[in-house]
């Protein structure tokens, strides 16, 4: 059994395929500038239905981690890093942090994005202690 | 719009054998739960015309509630399965109070159980476990329930200082309390020690900070508050419900360390005209042990940033300010998955009847807080209860 993978839609596409390409991208709102993730077809600020999508820095400072020493399924190496972070330009995401067994991890720490092959078609954004 | 405070009461109430209890389905015990509920109150089959359950996750049925009336032969003519994940049970109070307040129903049976321990395997646990978090942004990194806990539980750390130890102490009141209750699964004390010495299983959680996996089932029956005088028990009344909603996965939260738990506390509140002051006890949904500490500073039990301290005080434990889970909770009673926290409801109705152990019973017990959260912080409902309509 592999690791879990996403399941890709049409909504969620553009974000995918920036991750294999090596850009981590968030939606933006057309009207109001608001930038969101998970991608959806609102804007949640102002309800547009006109969004795009665009890069950002992958920089981001840790809001929350914590070290599973646990593993969800054989696929996934313990001890692992869960992380939320807060990217630079605002959206908060999951993620795991990498080169890391957790022990030098700290909450506002900053980080900065690297990718990862998931499987052969899917890349993840993951992220390394800067 | 009128009030529900008053409006409906709790006449019956019943728990099957819980922890491990194996060869029977999690069908069967609902339906056990029910008849017992039903018996306590002294109410016959036809006298009830609402049912409301939660699905099984080891026996999943599609239109669960159907299912249960069909078992039973009953023919309701109010009938709605619920899932809010470990907040159904105190929604689903909300719903059949209202179900009654507007004529829907007169006497509504509501039954929950599950077979966590014996009905699923290993793979299908973590399968389970597995499905918990968005499918796309969250689930793909790996995280397990008590990793998604953990990442509350740290956030409250690194910004209130809350320690190990203070996390610990909520398991240690659980356990003690736990030891008072014949029923509980797990009875033998322990110590703040023993927590920090037991298995890390996502940090800051160790095992003794996760709740037990467990079967049981349980059920409780409501009917208006007039009605509620000619059955067989001293009825309990609802006095405030208030839900409160903020976000399904936990990297949408709005904070880490505020749940909705504020919101839905203080709509209960008002509707009952009290506040936290005037609880005598509370039962407060310990999925993990952050959850709590989290719950008694939404609640108004404590200032923010005040619950790792005021746990660890001994407060929360029996013959403290606010003695909670007083039945064990789900950390050492029980936690058969989205029924949990229905036995920290009929421990309430048992409390507030004053017929539990005297070595367990909450002294003058009138007014109590129960309060249950589904998801990751995400879905709250708050409850309170009295043993008098005013």
């Amino acid at each position: 059994m592999g690791k879990i993978q996403p399941p890709i839609n049409a909504i969620s596409k553009p974000y995918w395929d920036g991750c294999q390409q090596g850009v981590l991208r968030v939606q933006r709102c057309v009207a109001c500038r608001h930038l969101q993730l998970y991608p959806r077809i609102l804007c949640t600020q102002c309800t547009s239905t006109e969004l795009d999508w665009v890069a950002v820095s992958g920089k981001g400072k840790i809001a929350s981690y914590t070290v599973v020493t646990r593993a969800i399924s054989k696929a996934y190496a313990a001890p692992y890093v869960v992380a939320l972070i807060d990217l630079d330009e605002g959206p908060r995401m999951m993620s795991t942090i990498i080169d890391s067994d957790g022990s030098d991890v700290a909450v506002g720490m900053a980080v900065n994005v690297a990718f990862q092959a998931w499987s052969e078609t899917v890349t993840m954004p993951v992220f390394h202690i800067d | 719009m009128t009030s529900l405070r008053g409006k409906v009461a709790i006449i019956g109430a019943a728990d099957t054998a819980v922890g491990i209890v194996p060869n029977v389905g999690a069908t069967d015990l609902c339906v056990s739960a029910a008849l017992s509920a039903m018996r306590d109150a002294g109410v016959k089959k036809d006298q009830i015309d609402g049912i409301i359950t939660c699905d099984s996750m080891a026996e999943p049925i599609m239109y669960h509630a159907e299912a249960i009336a069909e078992y039973l032969q009953i023919f309701p003519r109010y009938c709605m399965s619920v899932g809010t994940g470990g907040g159904t049970t105190f929604s689903i109070m909300h719903h059949a109070a209202s179900a009654i307040a507007t004529g829907m129903a007169d006497t509504i049976l509501i039954a929950m159980a599950d077979s966590l321990r014996s009905g699923l395997t290993r793979e299908q646990a973590m399968l389970m476990q597995s499905s918990t978090g968005h499918p796309q942004f969250e689930q793909p990194y790996g995280p397990t329930v008590p990793a998604y806990y953990a990442l509350v539980g740290r956030a409250h750390a690194a910004k209130y200082g809350t320690s190990p130890e203070h996390f610990a102490s909520v398991a240690v009141a659980c356990r003690k309390h736990a030891a008072l209750n014949p029923t509980a699964q797990m009875r033998d004390p322990i110590t703040i020690d023993d927590v920090l010495s037991s298995r890390m299983i996502a940090d800051p959680l160790h095992l003794l900070d996760c709740s037990l996996v467990s079967d049981g089932g349980s059920a409780i029956i409501m009917t208006s508050a007039e009605r509620a005088k000619d059955f067989a028990q001293r009825p309990v009344y609802m006095l405030g419900v208030g839900e409160g909603h903020g976000h399904e996965h936990i990297s949408q939260a709005q904070s880490l360390t505020t749940s909705a738990a504020v919101e839905s506390g203080q709509r209960a509140y008002k509707m009952a005209g009290l506040t936290a002051a005037d609880m005598d006890f509370a039962q407060l949904y310990d999925c993990f042990t952050p959850t709590v500490v989290i719950e008694l500073e939404d609640l108004g039990f404590c200032s923010k940033g005040e619950g790792g301290p005021f746990a660890a005080s001994g407060a929360i434990e029996l013959g403290g300010q606010l003695p909670i889970n007083t039945h064990g909770g789900m950390l050492s009673h029980c936690h058969p998955g989205n029924p949990g926290s229905m036995f920290a409801l009929t421990e309430t109705v048992f409390q507030l009847r004053g017929s539990v152990q005297p070595e367990r019973q909450v002294k003058n017990a009138e007014v109590a807080m129960v309060h249950a959260q589904g998801g990751i912080m995400s879905s709250h409902t708050s409850l309170i209860l009295g043993s008098e309509a005013n």
